[in-house]
């Protein structure tokens, strides 16, 4: 596998730094492939392994049987040492169904393992997957090693004595497959067998069956001729501090971020919401949060979801608002009124390819130029960038604490990518973490009342109404400076938004570390967001070589650290990948005046390590 | 959420007018509403500060800079989405909508739905005149068919909405009519204030540059008697001072004018106005003024639970026996404990 370090025949290295496999579960959506997928990242935790995950799933939710785009893939990446990304190349292609081999062998590693369950691969299978020849039958597969098994057959026989349809016992056939990966990999079946008599606990001869089929899946490996490609193989635990981990989606990052942020503010938290893909599980997640006191809203559409979110912070609650893409441009001009009215609210971004519908279920980052620059008007709002699920943690609760210190709505950017993928997380101590609690406006101050009056921060004061003594209008026609009245007038527009623009600019914001390298040098390589995990692995295999090559990643996009025009001046060449046509690209040159180059990829899918590798080359050449 | 604020004042009129100059065109209808509304609110008895007025885009949305409460000033049609968040965020706030037929039907429609539908506790004061005045005259979707405009030149096509049809059928629980001149207009906005739930309140408003007197046939105070059916619950539905009068014509299932001989109204056959019965209310709505009088007043009110009272409700009972243990919350799910000899479960 991939332990080996060599150099293979078409060039591409195995690193030298990591022990890592990459094993890719692929089937009909119907086969259960992203709980396969869920269960062997548990299993890889409890072995101590690092690991990325990939969910890859098709957007249509119940796609016609054994058809090209109905084919569901989980991949997951895990090692001895630091995991960044899902990995690049499988090693192992786990393929229920023809059409599954069809769409994924394409990127497994030449040798790697192929194993196909040759029970699906029937004539009306093989022409869904428009296959004109058996491709187990033919030379097609030779590059690759291939193991086919009945899986369909092996599973029917392990649960025959419990008494299944044949229907519900082909179900079974995903535990069958998880069993012998289990073996492959040498892992503990008990934490998996607990987990499923808990999962059945109502249908005990479903759980039993299920484990049934996960032990001969495994006794498979076992006792199966060892001579072919089936190996075991041991992945050492890779080090880690100890302490508690969890695996941590994006999605739920960002929901546990949001109420750790309200709470660090002291404020109950509104959720108002839409259902859109990606998007919809991080309003799933908090509406089961309600003793949190986050009260979650489904609006009839994305307009009514800000706009209650934003009525719910002038009531002094804690507006929150998501969405992805298409969702988010309709919320454009409520963020403008967010803008104008000076409430705090945190829009997140949860992005998708695009333009217009795009690919629902595929990741991009192309929405960095309508976070900051995409409303009418000379609009300036915070942006925030995650770049995995853990951080995205930290950056709900950092979007948070600018929302409310600054008067201002926030955009958080995430993307599918992150949104799906799981990584193992080190639960944090919140008590490590400092408190912001807001202080409205009570009674009248010394020199009278003006809403729009401003503190050192520029911030205006937060007043609930049902408060006495400040009844006061607010709305999106043009304040006048100070008593907040409405105010056309020439130097008063002026005035203004010189004020919006100075609120937003002076936010403090960290100064810009090097994550990997030094400062100044030969060759920055500039990222933001997902693209954190390819970029820093790339960077970690150019330095081992001895290249000069530093990995600074943005996680503040607007205000940009006030040292980064400085840092990116301090390198030779800049390169900036990016999975869109060079968006933040273009706000680094316009900034900073520097000769980024981009590197975009916008197929729907993350950057791989050896795309990075490649793009370093190029640029030191 | 925040506590329940039922804070009872005496005011008066001068209590709930702000110090901004009021900017409409001079003889438009909005000013006898806000004069209306600031007379009704000290019998009302709430307290300003716990008032909200909130509005869209529109002429009438500039409504809440000259009423001394609170008040947002959103955008076009959204109003009912601000005030929805408002209300979940602090139940106890007093909430007025202001809106408009372009607004609340128009641009916003789907709000105005969704509120009506999920029964906010709020008022809504639709202004209908028939036109989009902010911007100039264009026809609105309340506009009669054949309505001339700088964007139907040669006339409108499309057949109008009807405020109080629409409001019923996306399952309002109050609606009600009145105008912008009537003296009966703080009566109904009374009763608005007093019915628990999304109340619904057609005001006709007279847009005096582009669309002036369209309302005339019926608002008019000379023969208003004739066209005017002012419903009054328990009472018979009697106009043209009790000599005309609506009853059921039971066989065809529709409303129908019947004289009233020497004030026997029985004989006449008139119904009584039940204001909880959804059938009729369902045929008063759809009245068409010319062939009946208009029906003001308040055409339907039966009470439902309210929307924010449910959420309240359903939240307190899923909080129930839980602690808000954010550190627990954190720790749930898939985790393993990583200590010296690796990780474990």
């Amino acid at each position: 596998m991939a332990t080996a370090v060599e150099d293979r025949a078409d060039g591409e290295r195995q690193s030298p730094l990591s022990d890592a496999v990459v094993v890719r579960f692929a089937g009909d959506s119907g086969d259960g492939m992203q709980l396969t997928g869920g269960q062997f990242t548990l299993s890889s935790a409890l072995a101590g392994n690092d690991f990325a995950t990939f969910p890859d799933f098709p957007a249509e939710i119940r796609a016609p049987q054994g058809t090209l785009f109905g084919v569901s893939a989980f991949q997951i990446n895990f090692g001895s040492s630091a995991i960044d990304t899902a990995g690049d190349a499988p090693d192992v292609l786990v393929a229920m169904n023809p059409a599954a081999l069809k769409t994924n062998v394409p990127a497994l590693k030449p040798g790697g393992l192929i194993i196909a369950d040759e029970g699906e691969f029937n004539d009306r299978n093989l022409a869904k997957a428009k296959y004109d020849a058996n491709p187990l039958e033919d030379d097609s597969l030779a590059k690759w090693q291939l193991l086919k098994l009945n899986i369909s057959q092996l599973t029917m026989d392990a649960v025959k004595p419990f008494g299944l349809g044949n229907k519900e016992a082909l179900r079974c056939k995903n535990m069958w497959t998880l069993g012998l990966a289990l073996w492959m990999f040498d892992r503990d079946r008990q934490p998996l067998i607990d987990w499923l008599n808990a999962k059945f606990a109502k249908a005990p001869e479903l759980a039993a069956a299920n484990v049934a089929a996960l032990n001969a899946g495994h006794a498979y490996g076992e006792t199966a001729e060892l001579a072919g490609p089936l190996k075991q193989h041991h992945v050492d635990p890779a080090p880690a501090a100890p302490g508690l981990y969890r695996t941590l989606t994006g999605a739920e990052g960002i929901a546990l971020g949001l109420v750790a942020g309200a709470q660090l503010a002291k404020l109950p938290m509104f959720f108002g919401g839409y259902p859109i893909t990606p998007a919809s599980a991080i309003l799933h997640h908090l509406s089961r949060l309600k003793e949190y006191d986050v009260t979650t809203f489904q609006a009839e559409d994305e307009i009514a979801a800000i706009c209650s979110a934003i009525g719910a912070s002038y009531g002094g609650s804690l507006g929150v608002t998501s969405s992805s893409g298409p969702g988010i441009a309709l919320k454009g001009e409520a963020m403008g009124l967010a803008i104008m009215t000076e409430l705090p609210l945190v829009i997140v971004n949860s992005q998708r390819g695009g333009p217009s519908t795009g690919l629902p279920t595929k990741t991009e980052q192309s929405d960095l130029y309508q976070a900051v620059y995409g409303r009418n008007g000379d609009a300036p709002m915070p942006v925030i960038a995650a770049r995995s699920p853990g951080d995205a943690f930290d950056c709900a609760i950092e979007a948070v604490r600018i929302a409310v210190q600054y008067m201002t709505p926030v955009m958080l950017l995430t993307d599918g990518y992150i949104a799906n993928a799981a990584e193992p997380w080190a639960v944090p101590d919140l008590t490590t973490y400092e408190a912001f609690p807001v202080e409205f406006l009570t009674e009248v101050p010394e020199g009278g009342f003006k809403p729009y009056g401003r503190d050192d921060k520029l911030k205006r004061p937060w007043v609930k109404p049902g408060t006495p003594g400040l009844l006061h209008r607010i709305g999106g026609i043009e304040k006048e400076v100070d008593t907040g009245h409405i105010n056309y007038a020439p130097a008063n527009h002026q005035a203004m938004t010189d004020i919006r623009k100075a609120k937003i600019d002076g936010i403090k914001v960290p100064d810009q570390i090097v994550e990997l390298g030094a400062e100044g040098g030969k060759l920055a390589v500039v990222g933001w967001g997902s693209t954190f995990g390819p970029i820093h692995q790339a960077v970690r295999r150019k330095r081992a070589e001895g290249l000069d090559v530093s990995h600074v990643h943005i996680r503040h996009i607007w205000p940009l650290p006030a040292n980064l025009g400085e840092l990116l001046k301090s390198y030779d060449k800049v390169i900036v990948p990016e999975m869109n046509t060079g968006q933040l690209k273009t706000v680094l040159r316009d900034q900073y005046l520097v000769d980024a180059k981009p590197v975009n990829k916008v197929s729907g899918q993350p950057f791989t390590i050896a795309e990075i590798e490649a793009a370093i080359e190029e640029a030191l050449k | 959420m925040n506590e329940m604020t039922t804070i009872a004042r005496t005011t008066t009129l001068k209590d709930w007018e702000t110090d901004q100059e009021v900017r409409w065109c001079p003889g438009c209808g909005d000013y006898a509403i806000l004069k209306a509304v600031q007379r009704t609110m000290p019998e009302i008895g709430t307290a300003p500060e716990n008032t909200v007025f909130i509005s869209g885009i529109g002429c009438s949305s500039r409504f809440p800079y000259y009423m001394e409460t609170y008040g947002f000033h959103t955008i076009h049609g959204r109003a009912p989405a601000f005030a929805t968040g408002l209300k979940l965020a602090n139940p106890g706030l007093d909430i007025w909508i202001v809106t408009g037929d372009g607004d609340g039907l128009s641009i916003g429609g789907n709000h105005t739905m969704h509120l009506i539908r999920r029964n906010l506790d709020c008022q809504i004061m639709l202004f209908n005149n028939e036109i989009y005045g902010l911007t100039k005259g264009q026809y609105s979707p309340t506009s009669r068919v054949g309505t001339t405009s700088p964007s139907t030149p040669y006339g409108s096509v499309d057949r109008p909405a009807q405020p109080a049809a629409f409001a019923l059928g996306a399952g309002a629980r109050f609606v009600a009519r009145g105008f912008d001149v009537s003296k009966k207009l703080p009566e109904v906005l009374k009763a608005a204030h007093a019915h628990k739930g999304a109340a619904f309140i057609e005001i006709f408003q007279n847009c005096i540059v582009y669309n002036k007197d369209v309302f005339e046939d019926f608002a008019a105070p000379k023969g208003a008697e004739d066209r005017q059916l002012w419903l009054e619950n328990g009472e018979p539905m009697l106009y043209a001072k009790g000599t005309k009068g609506i009853a059921l014509d039971a066989g065809a299932l529709h409303l129908k004018t019947v004289d009233v001989v020497d004030g026997d109204w029985q004989a006449a056959g008139v119904i009584v106005h039940d204001v909880t019965n959804r059938s009729v209310a369902h045929m008063l709505v759809e009245m068409r003024f010319g062939e009946f009088p208009m029906a003001l007043g308040v055409l339907y009110d039966d009470p439902r639970p309210t929307f924010e009272a449910d959420v309240v409700r359903q939240n307190q009972a899923a909080a129930e026996g839980k602690t808000a243990d954010l550190q627990g919350l954190l720790k749930k799910g898939q985790t393993w404990t990583v200590t010296e000899s690796g990780p474990e479960l």
